[in-house]
């Protein structure tokens, strides 16, 4: 990789400050950025590391009964501590391998928004808040298509906030190669209404299947995906499955998340 | 040699835990990028990105000015020196000899595939070389790449333009009958004809391949420590084809290596190259690959396209095999990549059966793709899965039990030696047995209630059963010879007994998992009656070794094992006559029973110990009739292969509404022949079923259109993992002896990856068409999107 | 560059490093503690896993700098004080859980991290746990049967050898 310098400020303000300079960039846990240094395919003048910040660490619940999970805790924690939240502990749990959770971070994982990553779908079935440095951005405006994002240059994501569903589920079906989600699909259900978000599938990133949602929100059942389907064109095709193979596997996921919730 | 499954103290058949377990497990295991020289330098290479380009400049001004830069080469600095040679001449069925491209050192005027080096830029630090890579300036002009080998068999755009075709050869096996074959096939009351790909693999040894070159200036002498699974053949190829170093000048060293399944036998550029700069720095120079570029680089496996026809009576009685066969070279000849789809496969064209017509047509191509060449089995998967699906297909065209089927038609115990109708003759089996032993061990008759209770939970409940055969400790050197080997393939050992009585046995064959430290002295302890762990097994030295030819298609034992044997054997008539002498005997007498030598009949002996001491210490020694010392070198140039059998089960579930398949048993019963240490066998058997499972589920390598390895690393290449697997019930007793080497051993290495894949295959189409399905073939690997469209075609 | 300094195996360590170091070059390379292997660079094969303040973590994806004043265990360190094989070791060598050793580092190491937080896991929660430590020679047989004796488990139901 090209070399840069490291700096590990201990606050948010000293990051946001450091991820001013030219070519900065914000490092979290690095399971995805380090192997992309290593391919030369990026050239950070300095990286920020946001691990050391202790007011980015940790899961606590709000007044608003929320789950607060800071930017730079790692998933094995969220597993260990999101208890109030069983559907994303679960999910934390299976991200990677256990090495992997260790170090690899909620908001590094929200911030790249790797199409085929479990935390999108999570944050955006939840109806989960995106808090930076300088705002809060809700989960259906914050993802914008694959590594794509509403954060702005230097913006970094401190914590993240999920409203607590009555029941939810995270099902994966893994790319065998790689064991990131060849699909996945966070179905939650809340008082007004059920969520579903679907990773790994789509051209465009992780995105609601609003029609699922609003059968579900009639009829929170295994039967009620009835008919439903969702087209092959726009799904991400590749050596490990065709547009048509996703769309399918999208209502088969959904199908057993929405049975593992209830 | 008697077999002894029940021995204890450490001797042939004990289960004797491995001693160099003791330093992998504590770090201290020394693989070639452990090793860190003083004043070393570090070498990297510009490698294409595009399949297929002319070269038009390439300048490497402003690298070699930049920081910590020592050297960069290019190929022009090769052009004068020799191109890596292909190890096997074959030719094709006109007689033409095969087309022989030169293979560089670095490509020169042309690059041909994705990964070619191009360059090389020696620095004093890894990362400054990197930089320098990067400030190559290559004007390299694209071609169109030719990929596919239909498309390359046309010609169009080629691959080595001064051969002027793709096509490497077009061999016939055996070519004599070919017309009765097609004549038998042509009358058959039955014919099945299934088209098949054996899909290409990346090897993936765990340990990337790594080579460090040390020249020193003083003697002469450079040191080449490297990733190799045959340092004197990698020395050989070195010094009489690549760079013409004299072999009293360069010492090949393969320290600890992790895994090879082939990939290192061969001679890569890259080993040339850090020679090279070695001698020109006069400081060491390392090179280890990324990842990447062993996916690139690394010579891959398999990739063959093939029709294979099966020709029976109505009864089922088979009549015929013929097979047309494209293999893929890739853009390069890799040292065997020649033989691996002929004589390591057609020859196993009759499989375990009894047929009387067998006929292979071979076509190798070039492409624009990496070079390919034997991988853990080498050829005979490949004709394994052609024999065994088709047979699976037959079965069920003519309604009959698959088992039954292959049974019918078996070679029967009585028939051996066995002149097969492909050209081998087989020397022992009982294929009965085995597949008796491998009914009841995957409890066939317990399967319709597992079906039931798999159906139950929506799951489609398959069984696969099959045959294998394979023939490996290649040999012998007369016959290759005719046939095309431009190497030999015997081996070697030396076993040198020290004077306190402690042995250090030095072999040609190199370990790198299979654990011949362990192994091996058991053996030898046998012969002479003492305590295994007095005996060292040295290896992967050229200084220290005698020219032996490696480790490869399962040969270590059969034949360097075999080596051993004679050398030991000559250490025990020497050992007499010392004795003899001692003991005022004739050494006709003497007896060797537990390390000690004893007179016939009397209680007169003395210990090994002691006749160790005495060939060192020779005083009042017969001098005029033996020579003082005690070590003896073998050389074992076998009569012929060995020939490992089995039969293989495989129960999966599908899911059909994603496709995936799951390994719910899995079983092995092979013959091979006697064992020494049935714990490292029933090792050798799991890891090569775990590959054979990962071809035929889920290893794919696939190029784009342009060349583009698209499964370039573990992201998109999927390496079986844990969960991937089951346990596997694996039992290898009662073998029947190689009938014509001394240990009466087979060789074990390469079984599981050559028995399962069809075996995996077969429980998949069973599953689904026990569901209902109309589905007769799926190509590997069944991956969940694969079998998925399988079932969710037009018509089925 | 800049100075990190920490406990490597209970010893206390120091260098200078560049930005881009990372864990595993510095402890392969500065410390020469060449048990921490390199299969991969894509954070997948494992054989690089190491033990940073008591948590498996691949050291091929962590910065050096990363684990300034981080408490480090590597394989090098985890044999018993009177230099014999610790229960998990010794129950890869009496299983054959190893062939050629260059993945053996990184799952005696996730193992330990493993019993850790399991100490008696199912033959199901080991194979998932090993997700990221690929073996290419054993087919994971004797590895998962390996876990099962070093977690006091009954293995003799599991195939023979």
């Amino acid at each position: 990789m090209y070399n840069f310098e490291m700096t590990r400020p201990s606050t948010i303000a000293d990051a946001v400050k450091a991820l001013k300079e030219e070519d900065a960039q914000a490092l979290g846990g690095g399971q995805t950025l380090i192997p992309t240094l290593k391919q030369r395919l990026a050239m950070p003048s300095i990286l920020v590391s946001l691990t050391a910040i202790g007011e980015m660490q940790g899961v606590c619940m709000s007044d608003a009964g929320e789950v607060c999970v800071g930017g730079a805790t790692t998933h094995a924690t969220v597993a260990r501590e999101a208890t109030a939240y069983p559907g994303l502990a679960a999910m934390a749990a299976r991200i990677g391998d256990p090495a992997v959770r260790n170090r690899g971070t909620i908001g590094g994982s929200l911030a790249n928004n790797d199409p085929s990553a479990c935390y999108p779908a999570a944050a955006l079935a939840s109806g989960a808040s995106i808090i930076t440095n300088s705002r809060e951005i809700a989960a259906d405006d914050y993802f914008q298509g694959m590594f794509t994002t509403a954060l702005e240059e230097g913006e970094v994501v401190t914590e993240v906030r999920f409203p607590v569903p009555e029941k939810s589920h995270y099902e994966k079906f893994v790319q065998p190669a790689s064991r990131f989600a060849l699909v996945g699909v966070m179905v939650a259900k809340y008082a007004d209404g059920v969520r579903v978000a679907v990773t790994g599938a789509s051209e465009s990133g992780v995105f609601r299947w609003t029609e699922a949602e609003a059968a579900l929100s009639a009829n929170f059942t295994a039967d009620a995906l009835g008919d439903l389907s969702l087209d092959g064109d726009g799904m991400i095709a590749d050596l490990h499955g065709s547009g048509a193979y996703r769309a399918h596997l999208v209502k088969v996921m959904t199908g057993r998340a929405l049975k593992a919730a209830i | 040699m008697p077999k002894d499954n029940t021995q204890t103290d450490g001797g042939i058949g004990a289960s004797t835990l491995r001693r160099e377990d003791i330093r992998f497990l504590t770090g201290e295991g020394m693989y070639t990028d452990d090793i860190q020289l003083q004043g070393q330098t570090h070498a990297v290479f510009a490698r294409s990105d595009v399949a297929n380009g002319v070269i038009k400049s390439i300048d490497t001004s402003v690298a070699a000015a930049m920081p910590g830069v020592l050297a960069v080469f290019t190929g022009a600095d090769f052009a004068e020196v020799g191109g890596n040679p292909a190890g096997w001449l074959i030719n094709s069925r006109d007689g033409e000899p095969m087309k022989e491209p030169k293979r560089p050192v670095l490509a020169h005027g042309k690059v041909r595939h994705v990964g070619d080096a191009y360059a090389a830029v020696i620095a004093e630090t890894r990362a400054q070389a990197m930089d320098a890579v990067a400030a190559i300036e290559a004007d390299i002009q694209e071609l169109p790449a030719v990929i596919n080998m239909a498309d390359a068999v046309k010609g169009g755009s080629l691959v080595h333009d001064e051969i002027e075709t793709n096509v490497c050869f077009d061999w016939g096996w055996i070519e004599d009958n070919r017309a009765a074959t097609d004549a038998a096939i042509k009358a058959a009351p039955h014919v099945t004809t299934l088209e098949l790909v054996n899909n290409r693999l990346v090897p993936n040894a765990m340990e990337p391949r790594a080579s460090t070159a040390d020249y020193n200036k003083g003697t002469g002498e450079y040191t080449l420590y490297t990733t190799s699974q045959n340092p004197h053949l990698t020395r050989l190829l070195i010094s009489a084809f690549v760079l013409g170093i004299p072999e009293n000048k360069l010492r090949v060293i393969a320290p600890d290596v992790g895994g090879g399944f082939g990939s290192k036998i061969y001679h890569y550029g890259e080993e040339a190259l850090v020679l090279a700069a070695s001698k020109k720095l006069k400081r060491p120079v390392r090179w280890t690959a990324s990842r990447s570029e062993s996916f690139l680089t690394d010579a891959h496996g398999r990739d063959h396209v093939t029709k294979i026809e099966l020709a029976c009576e109505k009864d089922g009685t088979f009549i015929a095999f013929r097979t047309e066969t494209m293999a893929n070279v890739g853009a390069y000849l890799s040292n065997f990549s020649t033989v691996t789809p002929t004589f390591l496969h057609g020859t196993l064209m009759a499989g375990n059966y009894t047929v009387p017509n067998v006929y292979v047509n071979v076509k190798a191509v070039f492409t624009n793709t990496a070079p390919v060449d034997a991988y853990r089995g080498a050829g005979r998967p490949e004709a394994t899965y052609s024999i065994e699906r088709v047979i699976d297909m037959t079965a069920r065209e003519l309604g009959m039990d698959p088992v039954e089927l292959r049974r019918m038609n078996f070679v029967k115990p009585d028939q051996y030696p066995y002149a097969s109708a492909a050209g081998l003759e087989y020397d022992s089996g009982n294929y009965d047995r085995q597949m008796d032993k491998l009914e009841a061990m995957i409890d066939r008759d317990g399967f319709e209630a597992r079906r039931i209770e798999s159906a139950k939970n929506g799951k489609l409940r398959g069984l696969g059963l099959n045959a294998y055969i394979e023939a490996c400790g290649i040999a012998p050197s007369n016959l290759v010879g005719i046939l095309g080997a431009r190497v030999g393939l015997y081996d070697a050992a030396t076993v040198r007994v020290n004077a306190t009585g402690s042995l250090a046995v030095m072999v040609g064959a190199h370990s790198h998992g299979q654990g011949h430290e362990t192994a091996f002295p058991q053996i030898v302890a046998d012969m002479l009656g003492i305590d295994p762990e007095s005996i060292e097994i040295v290896h992967g030295d050229t200084a220290k070794i005698p020219f032996g030819m490696g480790t490869y298609g399962s040969r270590s034992l059969a034949v360097c094992g075999s080596a051993m044997v004679r050398a030991t054997e000559k250490i025990i008539v020497k050992a007499k006559k010392i004795a003899a002498h001692m003991l005022e005997a004739s050494d006709a007498d003497i007896e060797l029973v537990d390390g000690q030598f004893t007179v016939a009949g009397t209680d007169k002996s003395v210990s090994f110990g002691e006749v160790a001491l005495k060939a060192y210490i020779p005083h009042q020694y017969p001098i005029e009739d033996i020579e003082p010392g005690l070590e003896e070198t073998a050389f074992y140039d076998p009569a012929n292969f060995t020939y490992p059998s089995g039969a293989y089960a495989c129960e999966v579930e599908v899911d059909p509404e994603t496709g995936k398949v799951t390994i719910e048993k899995f079983a092995a019963a092979d013959d091979f022949g006697n064992i020494i240490n049935p714990m490292i066998v029933t090792g050798q058997v799991h890891g090569g079923i775990g590959q054979g499972i990962g071809q035929a589920l889920i290893e794919q390598t696939s190029y784009d259109s342009d060349g583009q390895l698209l499964s370039a690393s573990y992201m998109d290449y999927a390496m079986p993992r844990a969960d991937d697997m089951p346990f596997y019930q694996v039992n290898h007793d009662d073998g029947t002896p190689c009938t014509h080497n001394p240990l009466g051993v087979k060789g074990c290495g390469e079984a599981g990856a050559i028995g399962s894949p069809p075996t995996v295959v077969n429980a998949v189409i069973d599953a689904l068409q026990r569901g209902g399905k109309n589905i007769t073939h799926i190509d590997m690997p069944l991956t969940p999107s694969r079998v998925w469209d399988a079932m969710n075609a037009k018509g089925v | 560059m800049a100075q990190v300094s920490m406990t490597v195996n209970g010893k206390a360590v120091s260098g200078d490093v560049e930005g881009r170091t990372l864990l595993s070059e510095f402890l392969r390379i500065d410390l020469n503690l060449t048990g921490t292997h390199i299969g991969c660079d894509t954070s997948q094969c494992g054989a690089c896993v190491v033990h940073v303040n008591g948590e498996a973590v691949k050291a091929c994806t962590m910065f050096a700098a990363e684990a300034d004043g981080a408490d480090v265990g590597t394989i090098e360190g985890q044999a018993n004080e009177d230099g014999t094989l610790n229960v998990i070791q010794q129950a890869f060598q009496d299983h054959h859980g190893l062939q050629c050793g260059f993945c053996t580092p990184g799952m005696v190491m996730s193992t330990a991290s493993l019993l850790k937080e399991n100490p008696k896991p199912s033959v199901q929660e080991i194979r998932t746990y090993l997700d990221g430590n690929i073996c290419r020679c054993t087919g994971y047989h004797n590895i998962v049967k390996a876990i099962m004796a070093a977690s006091g488990q009954d293995v003799s139901a599991i195939a023979a050898e």
